[in-house]
């Protein structure tokens, strides 16, 4: 607690993470099952913290939900594993790999993975019953996200309609659901990039080391540095280098790329962060990159 | 209690903290394209560095296939493709931006009357209001519009921008004319602090910077003045209010017997040893001790999300509420209230809907619409049989439970409830207590 209640005045940190707590309790107080979508990024990672602070010392009372697109970074899935073991945590993981050999979405070898996360994910969230799913998805990433609800509204299609979201006053959320329809819930929407840095530091919580400076054997694709992997062959005219490099966000390794960066500890994440002249999607996400709607487009459909 | 941390993968941090010790304000802005609301917002975020490269370029292609000769900040803001293709801003979207002392969420809302319901949604967050002129057409049924619903809403503190100052030759009369006018009309009006400030929003003056061309004007540049407007002061620290959220049992073997009631505190000042009542059965208490994660903490006040532990063993659940035994709700089931009307469908008398107020879901009956407020006008229309979308009147409602309410005009957390059509699950309404 770093409040000073002299003047009972809470630091906006303390704001956004009591913000935060409010919407996991009211969740769980008012879904059925509630489940929470954990990418192992680090916004997935603060997303975990604030459940587990709401709750204590009860554990968090709803599974954790991962989809496994088979390119994943293994430096997240031990993070993801030191986790859950920590909290007791239920874990299920959803994989693309079978929910393309069980037929559930199509792999026509040039459809991303992040765009085959989205049938797999509908598919988990179907299959466990959930009725509201936690994303860690914030308001300053993409100007889509902007308008989107804390609460927000899933057709029995998995499908958003942006132009028909419900008002949302006060910290009044309304969490009314039909039968087969569900509600992702943004408890994190008010978060900066900057805020998340400074609660991973402040809480001295663990997350991927992958998003700190490290040697990497990496190739440039599209003006981004991209991992080597067998998962990715190189196109004509590409060379690997090694280079000191950092992730500025996770997803699938073949289209999530890195930044040049020495930074090794968060203060020093924190200045580069503070410094930086483009979006962290913009820089390293090449998903994003399709069109200027792309993530307007893939939210419709039931991303996260 | 004990925490069994995990090291962490990185350094532990020492360093400085950017946004920890940083206070929060949330202000909400009204107004069109034409006002130059955009540009503003635009300004702020590129001011203050909230704009990224890729953005910007975004923009300015965007722009130049448009065939603009000017880079339209507007397309920053308009993020849904059909608000694009309009030009115009249908819904409430949420910016950030922060300077080295406070972080800043910007509601910003459209302002035409059809979106009146997002202006409304816009401001119940908001701890200040912004509306802005164009220095040239002075105060328009607009911006009347969106000072009285600020004022409905009950936003502390309301700033005038009057902009395009470089379009009237930064002229001081036209300023001091507006500002007469404004000042006139919002003594009807409930604004408990009110700021004018003419700008440029195009050119830079008195947003960031203090203009040069203007130096009549003594008072604060736009960004100063949003940086240090004091709003901590603004929450009830005297009424005791905590809606209980959640009861949270571990039934594990280190915590056998821990019961606590998790909630955010809603008003007032909470204390280990304070007498406490729990409504709506009336049981009192004590509390026994204010959990916050694995700390116990000397005080709760708004708005901390805690955990409660009481020394009796009462029955408290969820929609429950603890406050001071000698300062206490009292429950009420006949709601007077002004409805904002979100939907199509009117609002009429003998219709029943969810109502949520606080931690607390019943059912309510409309008995009465007492009059429709035009809200350009300040008009009671007393005939009025309905509301429709948009609109905003007096109701009388009956609900099915007791709430546990405040008046809105002495606390908006337990003076407010939404409206929910049972049928659909759509919020319809918006309600402020009177009292």
């Amino acid at each position: 607690m770093t409040a000073t209640h002299a003047d009972y005045r809470l630091s906006q940190l303390d704001q956004l993470e009591a913000e935060s707590i409010h919407i996991f309790r009211e969740v769980a107080a008012e879904f059925e099952k509630p489940v929470l979508m954990f990418s192992g990024g680090k916004d997935s990672i603060v997303m975990m913290r604030l459940a587990e602070k709401a709750f204590y010392p009860a554990k968090i009372p709803f599974p954790v939900l991962q989809v496994d697109t088979g390119f994943d970074f293994p430096e997240v899935l031990a993070t993801r594993d030191n986790w859950v073991n920590r909290l007791g945590v239920k874990l299920i993981v959803a994989s693309v790999e079978q929910a393309i050999k069980d037929g559930v979405v199509v792999d026509d070898g040039k459809t991303p993975r992040n765009r085959l996360q989205i049938g797999t994910l509908l598919n988990a969230l179907e299959e466990g019953g959930f009725t509201a799913a936690f994303g860690g998805g914030r308001r300053d990433e993409e100007k889509a996200r902007a308008k989107e609800r804390v609460f927000s509204h899933r057709d029995e299609f998995g499908q958003w309609d942006p132009k028909n979201q419900r008002p949302e006053l006060w910290s009044l959320y309304n969490g009314r659901l039909h039968e087969g329809e569900h509600m992702r819930i943004f408890p994190i929407s008010n978060w900066t990039e900057l805020d998340i840095w400074d609660y991973i530091g402040r809480e001295a919580i663990e997350i991927p080391s992958i998003y700190y400076s490290h040697q990497r054997r990496v190739f440039q694709r599209d003006g981004m540095w991209l991992s080597e992997t067998p998962h990715n062959p190189l196109r004509e005219g590409e060379v690997v280098e090694e280079r000191t490099v950092r992730f500025r966000t996770v997803g699938d390794m073949t289209l999530t790329g890195c930044v040049e960066s020495t930074a090794s500890t968060v203060p020093e994440i924190i200045d580069e962060v503070a410094a930086a002249r483009v979006t962290e999607r913009g820089a390293t996400r090449g998903d994003d990159r399709f069109s200027e709607a792309a993530m307007e487009d893939r939210k419709k459909e039931g991303y996260f | 209690m004990a925490t069994d941390t995990q090291p962490t993968t990185g350094e532990p941090t020492t360093g400085p903290d950017i946004t920890t010790g940083m206070d929060l304000l949330r202000f909400a802005t009204a107004g069109s394209v034409d006002d130059g609301k955009s540009t503003l917002i635009g300004r702020l975020l590129y001011d203050s560095k909230s704009i990224f490269e890729d953005q910007l370029e975004a923009v300015e292609s965007t722009s130049q296939s448009k065939g603009h000769e000017y880079t339209d900040l507007s397309l920053l803001t308009d993020g849904l493709r059909s608000e694009r293709e309009q030009g115009i801003t249908i819904d409430v979207a949420y910016r950030y931006f922060a300077t080295p002392n406070r972080k800043f969420i910007i509601a910003d809302t459209p302002g035409h009357v059809q979106y009146t319901r997002n202006m409304v949604t816009g401001a119940s967050t908001a701890d200040l209001g912004l509306v802005l002129v164009d220095a040239r057409n002075g105060l328009t049924e607009q911006s009347r519009r969106h000072a009285v619903l600020l004022s409905l809403l009950r936003v502390p503190h309301l700033v005038l921008c009057i902009n395009k100052m470089d379009l009237v030759d930064y002229s001081e009369e036209t300023y001091n004319r507006i500002h007469q006018e404004f000042t006139q009309f919002a003594t009807k009006l409930n604004i408990p602090d009110l700021e004018v400030i003419p700008i440029s929003a195009l050119q830079g003056d008195n947003v960031v910077e203090r203009s040069q061309n203007m130096p009549w004007y003594s008072g604060p540049t736009l960004i100063h003045h949003l940086e240090h407007i004091h709003v901590a002061s603004d929450r009830d620290l005297i009424d005791a209010r905590f809606p209980v959220q959640y009861v949270v049992r571990p039934k594990s073997d280190d915590f056998h017997d821990y019961r606590g009631y998790a909630g955010q505190v809603a008003g007032g000042v909470f204390k280990p040893g304070d007498e406490v009542v729990v409504l709506p059965s009336g049981m009192t208490s004590t509390i026994a001790g204010i959990d916050l994660f694995d700390e116990e903490v000397a005080e709760a006040f708004p708005p901390m999300s805690v955990t409660i532990r009481l020394a009796d063993d009462v029955d408290v659940s969820r929609g429950d509420m603890i406050a001071r035994v000698k300062n206490a709700p009292e429950p009420v089931q006949d709601i007077d209230a002004m409805v904002s009307w979100m939907t199509t469908k009117p609002l009429q008398p003998r219709q029943k809907l969810a109502i949520k107020h606080t931690t607390r879901t019943g059912r309510a009956l409309v008995k009465d619409i007492q009059y429709r407020l035009d809200v350009n006008t300040l008009h009671r229309d007393q005939d009025a049989t309905e509301l429709g979308l948009n609109e905003i009147g007096r109701v009388q409602l009956r609900t099915t439970v007791p709430l546990l309410a405040d008046p809105y005009s002495k606390n908006r957390t337990t003076g407010s409830f939404i409206l929910i059509d049972e049928a659909t699950g759509v919020t319809v309404g918006a309600g402020m207590i009177n009292g």
